[in-house]
C-alpha cells in the first residue's frame, strides 16, 4: 500500500470527552506485535519507567494523551506469549490484570494487541486474556501490511467469535486508533467480554487448537511468507558473507563509539567545564563555591561526559534491534558464546560494554533466561570501558618507553594497551565460564530465538528509545553519583582546622588522607603509596576520577607542584607499581554507576556486592603478581 | 519416527511431541511447536548450529540439543489440512 492512499493518522479530538468511570487501562500483547510502538502512540511522551516491586520486570505507565484521554492511565505489560506462570514477565502480567500488583492501579479495561501477520499463533494469548473477564478491545496491528501481502481477515466475524470488539490498526502509521477512545467511552458501564468458546486455560496444545479453529472459522488467510526477509537472510546468514558482515558490524560499533563518540564526549566535557566557570563568579568564594563546583559539579560532569557516547551506542543498537538484525547477530554469535556457557543474546551487551558497562547491563534485558542474564551482567564490567582509557593513557605515557618495531608499525605502548584490553576480555570469559559451571548453572534453559522480519526502523521509535535511556542515565547521575561526590568532597575537607582563620586541612591530614595512610600497608605490596591509595578510594566513584585525583594530589605537594603529572608520578612509583596499577584497573570494579545499575537490574544488593568483592580480590592478586614479577625482572 | 534435528535443510516434518521440561514445552508450544504442526528446517547458522525452523509462518532458531528432543514424523502419512483441527472438537460444535 502506498503512503498517499493510507488513511490519515489519528488526530485526537480537540475537546476530550468527560471522564467516565474508567481510570486505568492495560495494554497487553505478544513480543513483536508492535505493542511498544502503540504504547508510544497512545501516550505520546508522557510516560514513566520504573521496576515492579520485587522483580526485575520494567513497568511502563503513561497517560493516554495520544488519544485525548489524559484522565486515563495506560499500563504497558511486558511482551508475553501466554499467561502461564512460567516466566517472571507472565507472573507480573497476571498480577497486574487481576489488580493484585502493589503500586499499580487495578485495570478497568484491556487493550489486546495482536500481529495480524501471524494471527493464529497470536490468538493463543487472546484466550487467557479474555478469560480474565475485563472489558477488552482487540487491536489487530499491521493489517495494512497483511493485506498488501495477500492476507485476509474478517474483523466482524472475529469479534463475534471472541465476544469482544475488534479494530484494525497500524501502530506505525497511527491509523485506526479512533477505535480506542470509542471503546473507552462505550465501556464505562463495564460490559464484560463473552467469547463463544474458550479452551482449557493453561494447556498450550488445546489453546492452539482453539486459536486455529477461531482463525479458520473467521476466514483468516495468512499473508505470503516473508520472501524479502528470506532473501536478505540468504546474504546476512550466508556461510561466508554472514560472519564477515557480522564482523563489519562489530567493527562499525567500535568505530562509532571511538572515532565519532570520543570527540563528542570531549566537546561535551568542555561545555560542562565552561558552564561551571561561567557560574563561578556568581557564587560566594569559599566553601560553598568549592562544594558546588569542585565537588558536585565536577563529579557529575565526569559522568555526564559519557552521555553522548552512550546515546550514540544506543542509537546504533536501536537501529540494529528495530531492523531485526540483532536477532541474526545473536544467531551467528551463539556458537562462540556457547563455549563459555552463555548464549548468543549475550553478545551485544558485551560488545556495548567496551563503551560503558551501564548501558550494556541495561541491554541484557533481551536475555530471557535469568541465570544467563545475571552471568552476563556479572562479567560485563570486565570489558575495557572508555573510563579506563584516561588512566591507561596516563600511566602508559609516564612509564612505558616509546619503542617502535617494524618501521613504526607496532609500538610497545600499543602492545601494552592491547594487552590490557585482552586481560579484561579473558577476565570476562573466564568468569563467565566459572559462574556458568557453579552458582549460575542452568541446564533446562534452551536457546529459543525468534527471527523477526526485517523492518525499517522509524525515527520516532529510535528517538523515544534514546530519550528513555537518557532519562535513566541522568536520574542515576543526579542521585547516586551526586551523593558520593559530595561525600568525597566533605572527606577531603574535614576536619576543619581552627587556627587564625577557618581553613581546610592539608590533604594528608584530611579524613580521606588519613584513610589513604590507613590502607597504605594493605596496598604497599602492590607497589602503591598512600597517594595512589587515595586515588583508588576516590576512583571507586568512577575510574576516570583517578586522573583528576592524582592531578590534585601532586599539585598540592610543593615538591612536585611544578612538574608534569607524568614526571610527578615517577617520584613515588616504580615501573612495577605502574604496571600493577594498570592491571588493577583492568580487573577492579571501580564504578558506582555500574554497581547501582546492577543493583537495579538484579533487584538485590547481593549481586553487586559479590561482583565488587570478586573483582577486588582478582585485581589485588593480579596486581600483586605483576608488581613482584616486574620487581624481579627490572629490579 | 525421528527428531527435528535430523531434518535436512528444506525438509518438513509433522510434530509429534516435545520431550522437554514443562516450562520449555509451554514456551515452544506458544511459538507454534504444537502437536501436528508442520515444521520446516529453513537454514543453518553459519557455524552449522543453531538451525532456523519455520513454523506457523514464523522463523525460530533452536540449538541442536533442543531440536533433538522434539519428535517428528514425515509429512506423507496425513495431509496437514486434516491434522489442523481434531475431529472431536469439530463435532463438539
Amino acid at each position: 500500500m502506498s503512503e498517499c492512499c493510507a488513511p490519515p493518522a489519528y488526530e485526537p479530538p480537540v475537546n476530550p470527552p468527560p471522564p467516565g468511570e474508567l481510570s486505568a487501562v492495560v495494554l497487553i500483547g505478544p513480543p513483536n506485535s508492535g505493542k511498544s510502538t502503540l504504547f508510544n502512540r497512545l501516550t505520546g511522551l508522557r510516560q514513566k519507567v520504573a521496576n515492579y516491586p520485587g522483580v526485575t520486570v520494567e513497568q511502563h505507565m503513561g497517560l493516554m494523551a495520544g488519544v485525548g484521554r489524559e484522565d486515563l492511565t495506560l499500563i504497558d505489560l511486558p511482551g508475553i506469549y501466554s499467561l502461564s506462570p512460567f516466566s517472571e514477565d507472565a507472573r507480573v502480567s497476571i498480577d497486574v490484570l487481576r489488580g493484585k500488583m502493589p503500586g499499580t492501579p487495578k485495570p478497568d479495561a484491556v487493550l489486546l494487541v495482536l500481529d495480524s501477520l501471524h494471527l493464529t499463533r497470536q490468538l493463543m494469548l487472546a484466550a487467557p486474556v479474555l478469560a480474565v473477564g475485563l472489558p477488552t478491545l482487540i487491536l489487530l496491528n499491521m493489517t495494512d501490511l497483511m493485506e498488501s501481502r495477500g492476507g485476509h481477515i474478517d474483523p466482524l466475524k472475529l469479534a463475534r467469535e471472541l465476544g469482544a470488539p475488534v479494530a484494525q490498526i497500524s501502530a506505525v502509521h497511527g491509523t485506526g486508533l479512533e477505535a480506542v477512545p470509542l471503546f473507552l467511552n462505550q465501556h464505562t458501564q463495564r460490559t464484560v467480554a463473552q467469547p463463544l468458546t474458550l479452551p482449557v486455560i493453561g494447556n498450550a496444545a488445546s489453546t492452539h487448537t482453539w486459536a486455529a479453529q477461531v482463525s479458520r472459522r473467521t476466514g483468516y488467510r495468512a499473508p505470503l511468507s516473508q520472501e524479502n526477509s528470506r532473501r536478505i537472510d540468504n546474504l546476512l546468514l550466508h556461510r561466508i558473507w554472514g560472519p564477515l558482515l557480522f564482523l563489519a558490524v562489530v567493527i562499525g560499533v567500535f568505530e562509532v563509539v571511538f572515532s565519532v563518540g570520543q570527540p563528542l564526549s570531549d566537546g561535551f566535557g568542555d561545555i560542562l567545564a565552561r558552564m561551571g566557570s561561567l557560574v563561578r563568579p556568581f557564587l560566594p568564594a569559599g566553601w560553598i563555591q568549592s562544594l558546588l563546583l569542585d565537588g558536585a559539579w565536577k563529579g557529575i560532569s565526569s559522568v555526564l561526559v559519557f552521555l553522548p557516547q552512550i546515546l550514540l551506542l544506543f542509537l546504533f543498537i536501536g537501529i540494529l534491534e528495530d531492523s531485526g538484525y540483532l536477532a541474526r547477530a545473536a544467531l551467528i554469535a551463539d556458537r562462540v558464546m556457547r563455549t563459555i556457557g552463555l548464549n548468543g543474546k549475550a553478545f551485544i551487551p558485551l560488545l556495548s560494554a567496551y563503551a560503558c558497562a551501564v548501558p550494556a547491563i541495561m541491554a541484557t534485558r533481551t536475555i530471557e533466561n535469568k541465570r544467563d542474564r545475571f552471568a552476563t551482567i556479572l562479567v560485563t564490567p570486565f570489558m575495557t570501558c572508555s573510563a579506563r582509557l584516561p588512566v591507561y593513557m596516563l600511566l602508559i605515557a609516564a612509564f612505558i618507553p616509546n619503542i617502535v618495531w617494524l618501521h613504526g608499525f607496532i609500538g610497545l605502548r600499543t602492545v601494552v594497551m592491547l594487552s590490557l584490553y585482552l586481560a579484561g576480555f579473558v577476565g570476562a570469559m573466564t568468569t563467565a565460564w566459572l559462574l556458568k559451571s557453579s552458582i549460575l548453572k542452568s541446564s533446562d534453559a534452551p536457546f529459543i530465538l525468534e527471527l523477526p522480519q526485517y523492518r525499517m526502523p522509524t525515527v520516532r521509535s529510535l528517538a523515544l528509545r534514546l530519550i528513555d535511556r537518557a532519562k535513566v542515565f541522568l536520574r542515576q547521575a543526579g542521585t547516586v553519583i551526586l551523593c558520593v561526590t559530595l561525600a568525597l568532597w566533605v572527606m577531603a575537607h574535614l576536619p576543619v582546622i581552627h587556627t587564625s582563620t577557618v581553613a581546610a586541612p592539608e590533604l594528608a591530614d584530611s579524613v580521606i588522607g588519613r584513610l589513604g595512610h590507613f590502607i597504605e600497608p594493605a596496598i604497599a605490596p602492590l607497589g602503591f603509596n598512600w597517594k595512589i591509595g587515595i586515588g583508588l578510594l576516590s576512583s571507586v566513584l568512577a575510574r576516570e576520577v583517578m586522573v583528576s585525583t592524582m592531578g590534585t594530589l601532586y599539585g598540592a605537594d610543593p615538591e612536585t607542584q611544578a612538574m608534569h603529572l607524568q614526571t610527578a608520578l615517577h617520584h613515588d612509583m616504580t615501573l612495577g607499581g605502574a604496571l600493577a596499577l594498570m592491571i588493577f584497573f583492568a580487573f577492579a570494579m571501580q564504578c558506582t554507576s555500574t554497581m547501582a545499575v546492577v543493583r537495579r537490574e538484579t533487584n538485590s544488593w547481593k549481586w553487586p556486592a559479590l561482583q565488587f568483592a570478586y573483582m577486588l580480590v582478582l585485581a589485588y592478586a593480579a596486581a600483586f603478581v605483576v608488581n613482584h614479577i616486574a620487581m624481579a625482572i627490572f629490579g | 519416527m525421528s527428531v527435528l534435528s535430523e531434518l535436512n535443510v528444506g525438509e518438513t516434518g509433522v510434530l509429534i511431541a516435545l520431550d522437554l521440561p514443562e516450562s520449555v514445552q509451554n514456551h515452544l508450544m506458544h511459538m507454534g511447536f504444537v502437536p501436528d504442526a508442520l515444521v520446516t528446517a529453513l537454514r543453518r547458522a553459519p557455524a552449522g548450529d543453531p538451525t532456523v525452523y519455520g513454523v506457523d509462518g514464523m522463523e525460530i532458531a533452536l540449538r541442536h540439543e533442543t531440536a533433538g528432543a522434539i519428535r517428528v514424523r514425515s509429512t506423507d502419512t496425513e495431509s496437514p489440512e486434516n491434522t489442523e483441527i481434531p475431529d472431536f472438537l469439530e463435532a463438539a460444535r
